[in-house]
């Protein structure tokens, strides 16, 4: 090896995929198909494991078979509002029950069994969210070293109380927790990291991060017709980087769920922009919001692996958007009604269950895959307190006068909670878009014709129609 | 002034790249500051005072240099303030379950 390696932005960069390919010890390339496209079931199918597996391996760390609970004056006060006839049953999955409060559990818990299998000494992830507390716990069961790689602080000194939470929690699991201040170079230090200790690439993203959340949508399928003999007629998903999405949809196909709705939901945080200094501390939410939701849809390959085993289009019948004040309103009703106290991601897909709920008849079950922990920092109360130091107003109104970054709209009441549609063919329109900039305007082969068809789960038909109007 | 010792729990940071390093492409208020880093660890320095040049060991063993900004650092978390906002939800809507909105 070189022994005076270059450490510039673009040096290291260019040595981005040997280093990838070494931390994950996964040949990408035998995936590859031809020009944009690669085989996505066969990586899946070659690099994963089964739901047998995974259930196996996720038993040695006390991870998975979380409690369902039904939600029952949610869904009393959702009909008090819902017309006759109307007004789902809501039940939730209690995933805060992982050993480290939050579903990323399953995630961590295939990555560390397989850096621990290849021999690796310890994992590295990047991550500001639960994913590092999770990596952190299983690590620690496995007896890694583990390094978390956040990015926190702006350039005034000033960090989101629920990253700092997350912080604490990764140490608390004797995890090192590399702090960075605002900027996607998070990434770049992150490669010279993994260069520098050649642990494993603990990514969100591999085929591992994502089979082991299938087995969360497979318990949730047999816990559903266990309790009321039938399918849900939809599973709400926080959405951002997709694999929340994906892997629920694949456990809840496997479990042979033919007519359950497969819905993501996001915070809007349209306007605040990811990379901004100034933005960052602007968002009351870390995760589960649109500035993650929309991209990683639209491109999931810009994450930290060549190919992204989290592809949210293949799997998503709907996708909705909530405000920051409605998830507030939503995490204040499931501690005052139903005696649960929990963290902030998860209450976003409530939020869209309690607005979705309404419309849908009272014999349906509507499932919210999941709740997190809740504690000091991770809360309602300093969240907001936070938000209004940074001068957001916080106030009680109609959630449609919300603006991210400006204010946050507590909704005054229930009836007021009300999902945004986002319209799925404009997503997949941007993302033939990337496509075609990808092939500088090239024509699509057969191949990749299918390839896509399969990616926005639609027909050769429409994508060669807006491929073409893509600028192709 | 307080030192820290040999084998004390510390933080220290570090500019990783000035702002003429950082990536193309960033919203001008990004690319104007540096992308700075903190990392906590013992420190392997015999003596040394908030604003030395210092090494740690950290929790993976690694040896980090940066500029000592804290000792024993605190957790600055809390649950803040209760919120105006927030505090009546749950007796509003306790009483539309229980009807009693309807009655007065
Ligand atoms: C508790 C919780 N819910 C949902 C999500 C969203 O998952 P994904 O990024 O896979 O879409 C996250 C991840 O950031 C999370 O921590």
């Amino acid at each position: 090896m070189n022994n005076n390696p270059d450490f510039s932005y673009q040096g290291v960069m260019s040595r981005k995929n040997r280093i990838m390919k070494q931390a994950v010890g996964i040949d990408y390339d035998q995936f590859e198909l031809e020009g944009i496209a690669f085989d996505y079931d066969a990586m899946m199918n070659k690099a994963g494991y089964s739901l047998e597996e995974v259930r196996k391996i996720q038993e040695e760390t006390n991870v998975g078979k979380t409690p369902l609970f039904e939600m029952h004056n949610l869904t009393k006060l959702v009909r008090l509002h819902a017309e006759p006839g109307k007004g789902a049953r809501i039940f939730i999955k209690d995933e805060a029950c992982n050993p480290s409060g939050s579903f990323k559990a399953r995630r961590a818990s295939l990555s560390c069994y397989q850096a621990q299998k290849q021999g690796y000494r310890g994992v590295i992830s990047a991550t500001s969210g639960n994913y590092g507390a999770a990596v952190a716990s299983q690590s620690a069961m496995r007896g890694l070293n583990c390094i978390v790689v956040q990015e926190l602080f702006d350039s005034q000194d000033l960090s989101q109380p629920e990253i700092m939470e997350k912080g604490r929690a990764c140490e608390a699991y004797g995890a090192e927790v590399v702090q960075l201040s605002v900027g996607p170079e998070l990434f770049y230090k992150f490669l010279i990291l993994l260069e520098e200790t050649q642990y494993f690439n603990a990514s969100l993203y591999t085929p591992f991060g994502i089979a082991g959340i299938e087995t969360l949508g497979y318990e949730l399928a047999e816990q559903v017709r266990r309790t009321v003999g039938k399918d849900p007629a939809a599973v709400l998903i926080t959405h951002a980087g997709g694999g929340n999405v994906t892997g629920t949809a694949r456990g809840l196909q496997k479990a042979g769920c033919k007519d359950t709705d497969v819905i993501g939901i996001s915070v809007d945080l349209s306007g605040l922009h990811m990379a901004s200094d100034h933005d960052f501390n602007r968002k009351s939410f870390t995760t589960g919001h649109t500035g993650f939701g929309v991209p990683f849809a639209t491109w999931p390959d810009r994450a930290d692996v060549p190919r992204n085993a989290a592809r949210s289009l293949r799997y998503l019948d709907r996708y909705y958007t909530v405000t920051q004040g409605e998830v507030f309103y939503m995490t204040e009703l499931l501690a005052q009604l139903e005696g649960l106290e929990r963290g902030p991601a998860g209450n976003t897909s409530l939020a869209g269950a309690f607005a979705l709920a309404m419309e849908m008849d009272r014999d349906d079950v509507i499932v919210v895959q999941e709740t997190e922990y809740t504690g000091a920092g991770k809360h309602p109360s300093p969240q907001l307190t936070f938000a209004r130091k940074l001068g957001i107003a916080v106030k009680r109104g109609k959630p449609e006068e919300s603006i991210p970054g400006q204010n946050i709209i507590i909704p005054e009441s229930p009836a007021q909670i009300a999902v945004k549609r986002v319209d799925l063919d404009n997503l997949k329109k941007s993302y033939l878009k990337k496509v075609a900039q990808e092939k500088g305007g090239g024509a699509l082969s057969p191949v990749e014709l299918d390839y896509l068809a399969a990616e926005l789960k639609t027909s050769t038909g429409w994508v060669e129609k807006h491929y073409g109007k893509a600028g192709g | 002034m307080e030192k820290a010792q040999t084998g004390d729990w510390v933080q220290v940071f570090k500019v990783v790249l000035k702002p003429e390093e950082r990536a193309p492409g960033l919203p001008p208020e990004t690319a104007k500051v540096p992308l700075t880093m903190k990392v906590k660890g013992f420190l392997i320095d015999q003596a040394a005072a908030v604003g030395d040049q210092v090494a740690i060991r950290t929790a993976t063993g690694r040896k980090v240099e940066g500029k000592l900004i804290g000792i024993n650092p605190a957790y600055e978390i809390d649950y803040g303030r209760p919120q105006p906002e927030l505090l009546n939800i749950g007796f509003e809507t306790r009483s539309l379950l229980s009807g009693e909105a309807d009655k007065q």
